[in-house]
């Protein structure tokens, strides 16, 4: 592509963002992919990329505007509806698996409301350049989660929690997660149909880097949520775990992307009531 | 005359045949001997079900040694395709497994139907990109809708594209090597010029495939809004597939 022609279309494009390794991309996306839809908002931080389910649980993956090698965004805030498998689709067209030295350069642009996505990827010299429909943008949920309000906190390695909730009986309904100050532990647990499992992590275990528990507090959750909790641990290293007084939860990922940024996708969960 | 053992299938029973091979026989086999229907015409055809004769190799790639493999013809209650496995066994003896496959022989007024299809005339031929970088991009694009868009130019570019009502998506490649049509056009042809057939994805995704065995080549013969006429070219094997257009 000439560069002049490219500067003209760049033009018309309220969104222009390029970046060297897709990788970084589609590996936050990847973690809160576990339904089709999702909401992008945009900034001149990046992106948020929302997922929900349900009325009760919300996932969003922050895809942060310095890890692109460009980032022209020239209105204040952007946003629109997307399929998110289709975009994963788009994004994986070379494969998704690790590929010795090739790496995939990625352009995204964004004409505005009613416009589609324009994604234009590069491999070896090998061009793919995606259309993507867009829809207008929904109402995403607030769940009013203020750091001033945490009652518990965690932070434990993700494959731990990953393990925890794999244990986790999938014909149970309801998960049950409390917070003991002495001995200091995190206990999470499954009931239903006759049985109960329990998994308990110590609070001084090694897996454990962070436990602040000023008292205990118990919650309750669908457990059939709390499994999608478990997307977005399998590209995390580490895992901080919040609750506060109404019960709501907040589980907060760090994610470091193909490059070596460090990256965060949040998840929240509403309690079950008694 | 060359000696060869010929595989055709039928894809969809049209009259197009879908997937032609050919085996030359002294790459494969230390003994061959057959003898035709007559002198004149020394050819055997038979009709067999694939499922059936990939079972009975499947087995010669899970064992752990197989001595050798005979391959008959022969009657039991009906024609079969007699196989006798060879491998060696605790004691000196060796053991010896048999496995029949029925098959149909099929009567000489049946043979036109099965013989090798012509090359079509085709407006533009093009070695493919390595089928380890294609079979990605066409996995994905199955994903996103069942029809392929294949165009090709004289100048070496090829272009896969998939379009549902949620995305359309277009891979470009560039710098094909291209082979003369050699009806004479070329010379007035148009460089740019993209010629244009849409087909099912899978079977496509299937030709695919064959990477498993590594081929020397693969080319493209482009007929447009007709067929794609592809080839996987190793060694003594040359496996041929025919997708026809699909209807809008």
């Amino acid at each position: 592509m000439l560069d002049t022609q490219e500067a003209e279309e760049d033009k018309q494009n309220v969104l222009v963002a390029k970046i060297d390794n897709v990788k970084n991309v589609s590996q936050l996306l990847k973690a809160v992919h576990f339904r089709e839809s999702a909401m992008v908002v945009v900034t001149s931080d990046g992106l948020k990329v929302t997922v929900e389910d349900s009325k009760c649980v919300q996932a969003n993956a922050f895809i942060q505007a310095d890890m692109f090698q460009q980032f022209v965004l020239s209105e204040e805030t952007l946003s629109f509806k997307i399929n998110l498998s289709v975009l994963l689709d788009c994004l994986n067209i070379f494969g998704s698996g690790s590929t010795a030295g090739a790496t995939t350069a990625l352009k995204m642009c964004y004409a505005g409301e009613g416009h589609p996505l324009v994604i234009v990827l590069e491999e070896s010299g090998v061009l793919t350049d995606c259309s993507i429909k867009t829809q207008l943008p929904e109402d995403i949920m607030e769940f009013s989660f203020n750091s001033s309000d945490v009652v518990n906190k965690a932070i434990v390695k993700s494959d731990c929690l990953r393990e925890a909730l794999a244990e986790m009986d999938v014909d149970c309904d309801v998960m049950e997660l409390v917070f003991c100050p002495s001995p200091p532990r995190l206990q999470l647990s499954a009931v239903g149909a006759g049985m109960e499992t329990k998994v308990e992590i110590g609070g001084d275990s090694e897996l454990v880097e962070l436990f602040q528990c000023p008292r205990t507090s118990s919650s309750r959750y669908r457990l059939a949520m709390m499994k999608l909790s478990g997307k977005p641990l399998a590209q995390s290293q580490k895992v901080s775990l919040r609750t506060d007084a109404r019960g709501f939860l907040c589980l907060q990922y760090m994610i470091k992307t193909d490059d070596g940024h460090i990256c965060f996708v949040e998840f929240f969960c509403s309690p079950e009531e008694e | 005359m060359h000696q060869a053992v010929h595989l055709c299938y039928q894809y969809f029973g049209k009259a197009c045949k879908g997937l032609w091979c050919e085996l030359q026989q002294g790459h494969f086999f230390n003994e061959y001997n057959m003898e035709g229907v007559s002198a004149e015409f020394n050819e055997i055809y038979l009709e067999l079900k694939p499922d059936n004769l990939a079972k009975t190799l499947s087995i010669l790639k899970s064992s752990t040694a197989v001595r050798s493999l005979k391959i008959k013809l022969t009657r039991k209650h009906s024609a079969c395709l007699t196989f006798e496995i060879e491998s060696p066994s605790q004691t000196s003896l060796s053991r010896l497994c048999t496995h029949d496959i029925p098959v149909a022989v099929l009567p000489r007024r049946l043979w036109a139907s099965y013989a090798e299809p012509r090359m079509p005339q085709f407006q533009v031929s093009c070695d493919l990109p390595p089928l380890r970088l294609l079979r990605p991009v066409v996995e994905r694009m199955r994903a996103l809708g069942p029809r392929l868009t294949v165009s090709a130019s004289h100048a070496g570019r090829l272009l896969l594209r998939v379009e549902s009502d949620q995305a359309s998506v277009a891979t470009h490649f560039c710098g094909l090597r291209t082979h003369p049509a050699g009806h004479g056009q070329d010379q007035e042809a148009d460089q740019q010029q993209m010629f244009e057939v849409h087909v099912d994805i899978k079977p496509f995704a299937m030709f695919l495939a064959g990477d498993q065995f590594h081929p020397a080549k693969a080319v493209c013969n482009l007929i447009e809004d007709r067929m794609l006429h592809l080839f996987l070219i190793h060694e003594d094997i040359t496996l041929q597939y025919f997708i026809p257009a699909c209807s809008s």
